[in-house]
């Protein structure tokens, strides 16, 4: 599949609105500026570093010493120089809770450390390099995250004694795969692109690589999980400080809970503060990694909202019905087409301009252009499945003297299953992987004709053998990747026939293939044609498959058709300047590269 | 059916002797999949060598197998002299100064979130050049491909395709190679594209008498760029010869098959040429069934 790249892609994004990605992609600065403009994003960062701050200064800002108690005062309510009040053993609560929270977010902060400086670097070198480090490595995640966490915890606090730090190291160790995975994942995906191999055949060294290549594309993801780690960790913490299973001399906001649920029936208001401290931290942090996802990833949903393309067009067909083209054909007509895509500035962009083209019965018209000239958004009018925020904003298409514009989704999807049918340009993208030939042929059948399994298992035989596919009932029994590219566009093109089509629309129906199965799904179009008396609208670039096809074509260039006329007349006598460009750039009639020379042999006869 | 069996003529600039590739197949102990079987041929210096073929034939691989992005199995791949099918890791970021690629497609051959210039400078950065140096260079090359100076600062997404593999071709050029391998770098591109950036090709052969290894499925194409067309099928050359005899007089039935079956942009000719190609599908016994 390396060769053969489609020239003109049928989803619009890469060919039509590039200037909507383009102005939103925004680099480093951005993701910061994107951050502070979500509210949720804003809001989450300033209460953790208000959080962070107050923990960091705590010996400076807390009214006095976080173990010094007066018996005197337990259980004392809020008051001027205590504002949280007193703990069960007369201690300051907010003292407790900023000296505490260094213990917490400290001990979080550990296990994030470990879990970063392990993950991250393993899971790039498992991913950029494969073979046996990476199937070991994977085999000892497994094995870890196969663990349970809350068992490994109380296990080690057993063996290696009550403290809180170490606790946080076997935590750290515990949620190291998280990164692995995530990291091998990418950088496994990063490898294989073609801009890391030109980087390798550039002669730098791997190091070099993955720090200008590699991670770059790690950083976003990481930042995340980060973010939502170190809520699991401060979780976790304050989970096992609670279950009083921690260290029981320094404060923490877990071990304060711990104490103050234990009195909740004389004072239930300590609770509330090292709950509130939890809370407030765990789901600034959840918030903040949403936030940071979003922003990191550069959402570009704000593209268009889906406009009611229905209701606005089903005002214009009228008014090109007086467009002067001349007569219009009785299968398909196209008068002044004009289509639009809305901006994410809820502008329209206009894409095609008036377009006029006719398709009689049993005839082969090419419509033939360069990427992004909007011959595919020609075609997809025609169909009415033009992709999200595209529509039709003006002209006529007449089907049988039936006006489409402005037609409802259910008649047009009707039309599509019988009079119109259409074969796309990738045949193996359009085929589920996980069905097979015979049941993709046979649903749409029994959906549309209301026939039963059996007769549309028969039908489905036929219509292989209609496309010339040899050992039908063999064939429907196999699943798409049992089959090749060229056999796979005839499945399609049996799907396309299976509703007896008038007008059959194909995308650059060979594009995608290879040239010898190309002649052959021409030869099979060609017959399809000449047997059924089909017309057929065929959208491509190739204008040596319009002179092998082809009995009119029409020229567009930058939605507009610049010239139409048959086949003959068109190629051999062009009239416009565009079509003559188009057919000097054909390569058919340069002559060959003369045999080669020596450097020295060339300038002495040159 | 090796064509080029003798010894490397001594003027030649790469030499390929008998390459074998294999991928590991799916399933335990599953014999491997022979991608290339015994391919043999040379480069010339300011030679263009075409390689062309059908999908799965093994084109694509030989150039891989030539840069070291997949393992040789057997047989010798001789680059200046120089033996290059087993280089050590060192050997090969050296030689990155003299083998360049560039890749078929524009869209993700460059680093979507580096500027332009950042690409355009690694090559040299990455052998000693000074930032300065490095800069500077890197204006020559973009008025070396046509591209404004401007577009240094500029990330790939605002390049059309053209642009890009004109950009990719500046990557490559940027430590004045002596081969590179280019591999369908103009199949997806727009037809008017396709012939300034194989204009671009030939004049900056033209200069800089670099070689060629040009890999692509477009009998045109090859016919237009190439003092050479080796013709690959299955993962063996089954013809060789100066591009205008393989492309005019081919001897060997599958590159007639292939010849007949690319359409041309002329009804007559296109006619005649369908009429003889289906009568050569009468005479051999069923040429396409094989590939199916």
């Amino acid at each position: 599949m390396s060769e053969n790249l489609p020239a003109d892609t049928p989803t619009a994004a890469r060919a039509l609105v590039p200037a909507a990605f383009g102005t939103s992609t925004a680099r480093r600065g951005g993701v910061v500026r994107r951050l502070l403009r979500n509210p949720l994003g804003a809001l989450s960062a300033a209460v953790l570093l208000l959080i962070v701050v107050a923990v960091v200064l705590a010996p400076l800002l807390a009214p006095q010493d976080p173990g010094a108690s007066s018996l005197r005062d337990a259980f004392a309510g809020p008051s001027g120089a205590h504002p949280m009040g007193m703990d069960s053993a007369g201690r300051d609560i907010l003292s407790r809770i900023l000296h505490g929270g260094r213990n917490t977010l400290g001990g979080a902060l550990i296990a994030l450390g470990i879990a970063l400086a392990l993950g991250v670097p393993s899971g790039l070198y498992a991913g950029y390099y494969g073979g046996r480090f990476d199937s070991a490595a994977t085999w000892a995640v497994n094995l870890v995250m196969s663990l349970p966490a809350m068992v490994v915890l109380l296990a080690s606090r057993a063996i290696l004694g009550p403290n809180v730090w170490v606790l946080m190291i076997v935590l750290g160790v515990l949620a190291a795969p998280s990164f692995f995975r995530l990291v091998r994942g990418i950088v496994a995906g990063v490898r294989k692109e073609l801009y890391v191999d030109a980087a390798k055949v550039s002669g730098l060294s791997d190091t070099r690589i993955v720090a200008r290549h590699i991670l770059i594309v790690v950083r976003g993801p990481v930042i995340i999980q980060v973010a939502l780690v170190a809520g699991i960790a401060i979780g976790l913490q304050a989970g096992l400080e609670f279950l009083g299973v921690g260290s029981g001399s320094a404060p923490t906001w877990g071990a304060m809970l711990n104490e103050a649920f234990q009195n909740i029936q004389r004072a239930p208001l300590p609770m509330l503060w090292p709950g509130l401290a939890l809370g407030l931290t765990n789901g600034a942090l959840v918030l903040l990694a949403g936030a940071l996802r979003d922003g990191l990833e550069d959402r570009t949903g704000h593209a268009a909202k889906p406009h009611r393309a229905r209701d606005r067009a089903a005002a214009v067909p009228s008014a090109a019905a007086d467009s002067p083209a001349g007569q219009r054909a009785g299968l398909l007509s196209v008068r002044g087409l004009t289509v639009a895509y809305a901006q994410p500035d809820g502008s329209d962009k206009e894409v095609v301009h008036g377009v006029d083209i006719d398709v009689r019965a049993g005839e082969i018209v090419g419509l033939v252009g360069e990427s992004g000239s909007g011959k595919t958004q020609t075609a997809f009018s025609v169909l009415g499945i033009l992709p999200e925020g595209g529509r039709v904003s003006g002209g006529s298409i007449t089907i049988k003297g039936q006006e489409v514009v402005g037609l409802p989704e259910r008649a047009h999807r009707a039309l599509r299953g019988g009079t119109v049918a259409y074969v796309p340009q990738e045949p193996m993208s359009n085929l589920d992987p996980s069905f097979t030939i015979g049941s993709q042929l046979m649903e749409p059948m029994r959906h549309a004709l209301g026939i039963s399994r059996k007769e549309a298992a028969r039908r489905a035989v036929d219509l292989l053998r209609l496309v010339e596919i040899p050992d039908p009932e063999r064939v429907v029994g196999l699943y798409p990747h049992e089959i090749s590219g060229g056999m796979a566009q005839r499945v399609l093109i049996a799907g396309a026939m299976s509703g007896d089509p008038e007008l059959l629309i194909a995308d650059e129906p060979t594009t995608a293939l290879d040239v010898r199965v190309q002649a052959e799904i021409l030869e099979l179009l060609r017959r399809l044609q000449k047997d059924r008396g089909l017309g057929v609208l065929l959208v491509t670039h190739n204008l040596g498959v319009v002179a092998d096809l082809c009995d009119r074509v029409a020229v567009m260039n930058s939605g507009r058709i610049v010239e139409t006329g048959t086949t003959e007349q068109v190629l051999h006598a062009p009239q416009d300047p565009y079509t003559r460009t188009l057919l000097d750039a054909v390569l058919d009639e340069a002559p060959a590269r003369a045999p080669w020379e020596p450097r020295e042999a060339r300038s002495t006869t040159a | 059916m090796t064509v080029t069996e003798a010894t490397a003529p001594a003027d030649a600039l790469l030499s390929v002797q008998d390459l074998r590739v294999s991928f590991p197949s799916k399933g335990w102990r599953a014999p491997r999949t022979e991608v290339l079987k015994g391919v043999s041929f040379d480069v010339r210096p300011g030679e263009t060598l075409g390689l062309v073929g059908e999908s799965g034939s093994g084109k694509t691989t030989i150039g891989r197998a030539v840069l070291g992005l997949v393992p040789v199995r057997s047989g010798t791949i001789t680059f200046a002299g120089e033996r290059i099918d087993q280089a050590s890791s060192a050997h090969r970021r050296r030689l990155g100064r003299d083998l360049q690629v560039v890749f078929q497609d524009p869209y993700t051959s460059l680093n979507p979130s580096r500027t332009i210039g950042d690409t355009l400078a690694e090559p040299l950065l990455g052998h000693g050049a000074s930032v300065r140096e490095a800069r500077g260079r890197v204006g020559d090359l973009l008025a070396r491909v046509h591209l404004p100076a401007d577009a240094a600062a500029r990330l790939p997404h605002e390049f059309s395709g053209g642009q890009r593999q004109r950009v990719a071709i500046a990557r490559a050029l940027a430590l004045r190679p002596r081969l590179v391998i280019c591999d369908e770098p103009v199949s997806a591109l727009d037809l008017t594209t396709q012939r300034t950036v194989l204009d671009l090709l030939l004049e900056i052969q033209e200069e800089t008498d670099v070689a060629y290894l040009f890999v692509t499925h477009d009998l045109s194409v090859v016919r237009f760029v190439s003092h050479r067309v080796a013709v690959i099928r299955h993962g063996q050359i089954v013809e060789t010869g100066d591009a205008r005899i393989v492309t005019t007089e081919p001897q060997h039935a599958y590159t007639r098959a292939l010849m007949l079956s690319a359409p041309v942009a002329d009804v007559t000719e296109q006619r005649r040429r369908r009429q003889a190609a289906q009568r050569l599908a009468e005479q051999t016994v069923q040429p396409a069934a094989d590939d199916g």
